[in-house]
């Protein structure tokens, strides 16, 4: 498919329009899992499409086809022209072509081993070997599961101003789960949930030490079966970089979402307890919170030069010794709302218009070794992998539980403990982070699931982030 | 469009040899996307998706494809060609499926609705007219919907409907603001003014003062829409039959017998009255109704086809994760005009948000009062609360706390549109709480 080509034959469509884009997306998708012994059937998914965006007279419409021959792409046009000029003068903003910048370049994927390059059965064959590993011939396994998600974006931008981006992504997200019962309980036991995702290619199965993980898995969900629950009480919380990385998420990602602040997501994903007046002055978290946007870390999962506006991305810090200093929020919402923003107006194929999202965002490491933070602690919990999220619509009040924990007691680690849960708020949660981990307590994790926007968008997020030490938190337990 | 993939899946079963068996799936729309922000637009556009997943069946082996179609027949006749070049080249590298099972009777249908949606010039100027001075954000979505389901076995099943879905929210101030909600085939202005009215009112009442509560059990009356959080947390892993045996649902102590619900629960996968097709992707039937919980006990579960096949069971027709997608809570006896004189005292809790399990082996799930909730005395509406969170078992709410359920239901279609709109549902009733406990 000539893109270029295809661009160039609605040209002679700018003269009636202010500005047009067309985002081309092509991905393609594999999963392979091997459950119980036995290999579910693969499936792989094949998507190509592209999304025409125009800007006529103040409005601004799209158009979305798979159909890419020159018909199809002018259909598309007058759909999103139609758009634009019947909203002219009922839009939240008034689009002219300077909300846009020119921009030319590429971004692909690091990857060293080509996911197409490892033949189907040998896939099969490191599944099924996990799975062996996870049962180990023990009845109280009920369920075991190990499987590999991959997929790859390919998209290129041109527009009437002359924008030329084209960038590519290789995204691998392994999965382990072990479900055992045994006499009325049941615990479930996983290769960090669905958050050990990267961009790259087969090299990251080594990277993340799947292959070595399922007998650990297959021990800690035994430990949890046997284990008492979770005490309640207000303690220490110790979070390990798989728990972090759904903390900063729902309180700090979401909350820092220009389009929350600005009411976009009102009626759907929420609004923010953060306010426009608190940027470069409100303390959000102790002075050891430090949370970067960075695109720039080579294997994060969402990685990339130019967000799907066609700005420009670079590392931003959002929060400065604990001070909000930045929002994420695209060129369209930084002029709407006046605030500082980054290029994270992003999009989950050519279906699905651009809108502000989180990319990666990350902890910056600090100064304490893991032993030193456990040292710390009289009385306390080390908790690891989120398996249970909610938070209000303001992303204020939030509840989260994990799969296994450890007590700590007079800075040792203690005994095992199941149902780990911690409830606390947004707003006053981060300004009780007491200690920061060392870069070597961290881990680079991510989400490919981040839902959001209308019509809904699940897109992929990455997070890093070091051990963090949290004090003075509600921490419960479950009931059975 | 009926015709199309019909006449594609003719094509491609052309291409089979003797020894092979395909399968087709065809989910499709053309959907006009419209999302508002102070009652101004913040984006709006068309959407045209054709998705075609080709299935191959060789013996026990099998493997699939799934296909965007650019909707120009020769370039997909084409591209369904290629495919099963590709098809043919992984099975070949497949071991047996011990767990394949194919519909063998073909079973055809054919649901088929008439397009009467608005014109864009007549939803838009509608919506304006009737968002005019108020702070309204929102979502609509409108056009077609298709799936289509072939096998070279004969069997052919076809699913169209032209739906809309208006659903917004009228804001206060802060996050105190009216949900509410406009789906269904015709559309009608005055219906939309009125509902429109409606929504006006309750915002009156959160210009009251804003009440804070504290951690604590209260009297609490969950609207349908409330109360279709939950379900949708439950829709999650409850009621599949692989879930269930594998215990990993967190009814698993409903199923087992050790619990149960309120006499009052009578709970099935209704989709003779829902809105979403009755043929699966393997071109099993689904039965027009599934009763899931018989008076608070646990009778019955989704079968997938590979499910039916793991576990020697006939399969429903459920889909391959084993989520309802029709599901409906029968009514009970509290009449919808006595609901504030039973709550008496406590919370009328119009939705609920942001739902998941605290502890899933005992059921108990925590959750965000969200948007028009309000503080009852003496059976008025006082005042409306702050948000505050709740942590409480499914076998206290709907079982030994539950007071009653309202005699009239509310149909509720999803208005989820993850990589495609969906044709779920839920008709649910109200329920009256005796105690739920709040904790922050």
């Amino acid at each position: 498919m000539d893109t270029k080509a295809l661009f160039a034959s609605l040209e002679s469509m700018a003269r009636t329009v202010d500005y047009f884009e067309l985002r081309f997306v092509n991905r393609f998708q594999e999963n392979v899992a091997v459950r119980q012994g036995v290999l579910e059937p693969p499936s792989r998914i094949e998507d190509q499409g592209c999304m025409v965006t125009v800007y006529a007279q103040g409005g601004s419409g799209y158009g979305a086809t798979a159909d890419l021959s020159h018909k199809g792409l002018m259909k598309a046009f007058e759909a999103a022209r139609e758009r634009a000029l019947y909203t002219q003068n009922w839009t939240v903003w008034p689009f002219t072509a300077d909300l846009v910048s020119r921009e030319q370049g590429h971004f692909h994927s690091t990857v060293r081993r080509a996911w197409r390059t490892v033949p189907l059965a040998d896939k099969v064959a490191l599944l099924e070997g996990l799975n062996r590993k996870l049962h180990q011939g023990d009845p109280r396994f009920v369920d075991y599961v190990a499987g590999l998600q991959y997929r790859r974006l390919e998209m290129r931008l041109l527009s009437s101003l002359g924008s030329d981006i084209e960038q590519s992504f290789d995204m691998v997200t392994p999965h382990m789960v072990a479900t055992v019962h045994n006499q009325g309980v049941t615990e479930m036991r996983s290769f960090g949930g669905y958050g050990v995702c990267r961009q790259g290619g087969f090299e990251i199965l080594d990277e993340v030490s799947f292959a070595n993980s399922a007998e650990r898995i297959h021990e800690e969900a035994l430990e949890l079966l046997h284990a008492p629950n979770c005490p309640t009480g207000v303690m220490d919380l110790l979070l390990a970089p798989d728990q972090m990385i759904l903390q900063i998420h729902e309180s700090i990602g979401h909350p820092l979402e220009i389009d929350r602040i600005l009411g976009d997501e009102r009626n759907y994903a929420g609004t923010s307890f953060v306010t426009p007046e608190m940027f470069g002055r409100y303390q959000y978290g102790s002075d050891l919170l430090n949370v970067t946007f960075d695109p720039e870390l080579e294997g994060e999962f969402a990685s990339y030069a130019f967000d799907d506006a066609g700005t420009r991305a670079k590392k931003t810090y959002l929060i400065k010794d604990g001070v909000l200093v930045a929002g994420l929020g695209g060129q369209l919402s930084q002029r709407r709302s006046g605030l500082p923003g980054v290029a994270s107006a992003r999009s989950v194929s050519w279906n699905r218009p651009p809108i502000d999202r989180m990319a990666n965002i990350n902890i910056e490491p600090g100064d304490a070794s893991f032993g030193d933070m456990v040292a710390g602690v009289e009385r306390g919990i080390y908790m690891q992998t989120n398996c249970s999220w909610s938070i209000d619509d303001s992303r204020n009040k939030f509840q989260f539980g994990c799969e296994y924990a450890r007590l700590i007691e007079n800075g040792r680690l203690g005994p095992v403990v199941r149902k780990p849960n911690y409830r606390g708020i947004s707003a006053s949660f981060w300004r009780n982070l007491i200690r920061v981990g060392d870069s070597t307590t961290g881990d680079v994790l991510g989400t490919p699931y981040c839902g959001k926007g209308e019509p809904n968008q699940a897109i992929a997020v990455g997070h890093a982030s070091p051990t963090c030490l949290f004090s003075q938190v509600a921490v419960f337990g479950g009931e059975g | 469009m009926r015709d199309y993939f019909f006449d594609l899946a003719q094509s491609w079963e052309r291409l089979l040899a003797r020894d092979e068996v395909g399968l087709l799936n065809f989910a499709g729309e053309s959907s006009d996307f419209c999302r508002l922000n102070g009652a101004k637009v913040r984006q709006i556009g068309l959407v045209i998706h054709y998705r075609m997943q080709l299935r191959l069946v060789k013996g026990r082996k099998h493997t699939a494809l799934q296909l965007t179609l650019c909707g120009e027949a020769d370039q997909d006749r084409e591209r369904m060609r290629t495919a099963l070049t590709q098809l043919r080249s992984s099975l070949a590298m497949l071991p047996d499926d011990p767990y394949l099972i194919l519909n063998q009777i073909p079973q055809s249908s054919e649901t088929m609705q008439a397009n009467r949606l608005p014109a864009l010039e007549e939803w838009t100027d509608s919506i304006r007219t009737a968002a005019q001075g108020l702070d309204l954000v929102g979502f609509f979505a409108a056009g077609g919907l298709y799936r289509g389901f072939a096998n070279s076995l004969g069997q052919r099943n076809w699913f169209e409907n032209y739906s809309f879905n208006f659903d917004w929210s009228l804001y206060h101030q802060g996050d105190k603001a009216v949900k509410s909600q406009y789906g269904g085939f015709d559309w009608d202005q005055q219906v939309l003014a009125a509902k429109m009215s409606a929504a006006r009112e309750q915002l009156a009442v959160l210009r009251q003062p804003v009440r804070r509560i504290e951690p604590g059990t209260y009297r609490v009356y969950l609207a349908p829409a409330a109360l279709h959080e939950i379900m949708s947390l439950l829709q999650w892993r409850s009621f599949g039959i692989k879930n269930q045996r594998t215990k990993a649902s967190p009814i698993s102590h409903l199923v087992s017998g050790e619990s149960q619900l309120s006499p009052e629960i009578f709970l099935s996968e209704d989709v003779a009255n829902g809105l979403a097709p009755d043929f699966d992707s393997f071109g099993f039937r689904k039965p027009p109704q599934l009763r899931l919980i018989h008076e608070g006990r646990h009778v019955g579960a989704l079968v997938s086809a590979r499910s039916g096949a793991e576990y020697g069971l006939l399969p429903s027709g459920s889909s391959e994760d084993e989520q309802p997608e029709s599901l409906a809570l029968e009514g009970g006896q509290l009449q919808a005009s006595q609901v504030l004189k039973e709550l008496d005292q406590g919370l009328y809790i119009n939705n609920l948000w942001y739902m998941n399990f605290s502890d899933s082996t005992s059921c108990r799930m925590t959750g965000m009062t969200r948007f028009a909730c309000f503080w009852v005395e003496q059976g008025h509406i006082v005042q409306p609360i702050e948000v505050m969170r709740f942590d409480d078992s499914l076998y206290r709410i709907l079982g030994e706390h539950l007071v009653g359920l309202t005699e009239d239901t509310e149909m509720i279609p999803s208005h989820s549109t993850y990589e495609a709109r969906s044709t779920d549902s839920c008709r649910l009733p109200g329920a009256l709480i005796k105690e739920m406990r709040l904790t922050l």
